[in-house]
């Protein structure tokens, strides 16, 4: 195991076990039976998503449209399970288990390395670590409510942005993928204010064009 | 939020993940096909980067995040350790809240 990768994942563990905790300090204090956040964490297991249901639910919206809006948020799971399939690879149980770990973040590091063993170790490395992170964090934030905070004013809210930029910039340097990933961006932020979240980001997926068509 | 719209969301988030692994090697896929699914994971991990760091709901997110990402995208370019680049990030981010600027 490479020691680099896995102080960088270290990292981005602490980071988002701080933002968990902050998710279920947020989710508890704004009324929910504390077994709401720790149940979303370990079934849902996706940050972004579980933040957008909650909002829904605590603005007022009700638990059907939240589940929408995750669900709206996560379908960009999907093409990512097909480029990382080669990195679950193996055994059924253990691809259904991998499955459940597959997060931006241990996309992110998987497609960041050269080979298929490496891609395999940070995946299940990344994967299997935020896991554990994640629900911890959000288990802390539970249990301590409203101590913690918002996240924003420790400008956590940059961290997440900048570990998948880090990450996604090896393979940026393929002329065709920088191409598509600069359209895609510009997709997504001027679709943003007219489009319920998570639509845009997957709209961005139009920037392939620019590489299907040659 | 109830626990029948929970599962709702995580079954439905777990059926988008494992339609790939599932699939794999089920269906042979070209190796352009193959291509373009890795360059698709690049480009929504760039749209994410991209909403994250500017949009906060429907609109813009304010200086401080967007300068920290700045940043820090700059340190990684730099091809200073991972660490720098995120630790770079939230400092700038924090300190320009802690200064106002938001």
């Amino acid at each position: 195991m490479d020691r680099v990768l896995l102080r960088d994942v270290a990292l981005v563990c602490v980071a988002d076990g701080v933002v968990g905790a902050s998710f279920g300090a947020i989710a508890v204090s704004g009324g929910q039976a504390p077994w709401v956040p720790v149940a979303m964490s370990l079934l849902v297991f996706a940050g972004g998503a579980q933040f957008a249901a909650l909002g829904v639910v605590l603005a007022g919206g009700s638990s059907i449209a939240a589940a929408i809006a995750g669900l709206v948020l996560n379908s960009r799971h999907l093409p990512f399970g097909f480029a990382v399939a080669d990195v679950l690879g193996g055994r059924l149980p253990a691809r259904l288990l991998g499955t459940h770990v597959m997060v931006d973040e241990s996309v992110a590091f998987a497609i960041a390395q050269q080979d298929l063993p490496r891609r395999r170790a940070a995946f299940w490395t990344s994967g299997v670590l935020l896991f554990v992170a994640w629900n911890l964090g959000v288990l802390v934030g539970v249990v301590m409510g409203r101590l913690i905070g918002d996240p924003t004013a420790l400008g956590l809210d940059a961290a997440s942005p900048v570990v998948l930029l880090a990450l996604v910039l090896p393979s940026l340097r393929d002329r065709a993928t920088l191409r598509a990933a600069a359209a895609g961006a510009v997709i997504a932020l001027v679709l943003t204010p007219i489009l319920p979240p998570g639509v845009p980001v997957a709209l961005a997926l139009l920037g392939l064009l620019l590489v299907v068509r040659r | 939020m109830n626990l029948v719209a929970i599962l709702a969301l995580a079954g439905g988030t777990y059926a988008f993940r494992v339609a790939g692994p599932v699939l794999h090697g089920r269906i042979q896929l070209s190796d352009r096909v193959r291509r373009l699914l890795s360059v698709a994971a690049g480009v929504l991990l760039v749209a994410l980067v991209a909403t994250a760091a500017l949009t906060a709901g429907h609109g813009f997110a304010g200086w401080a995040r967007p300068a920290g990402v700045l940043v820090g995208g700059l340190l990684a370019l730099r091809r200073l350790p991972f660490l720098v680049a995120v630790v770079g990030a939230v400092v700038t981010t924090a300190g320009l809240r802690l200064l106002g600027v938001h």
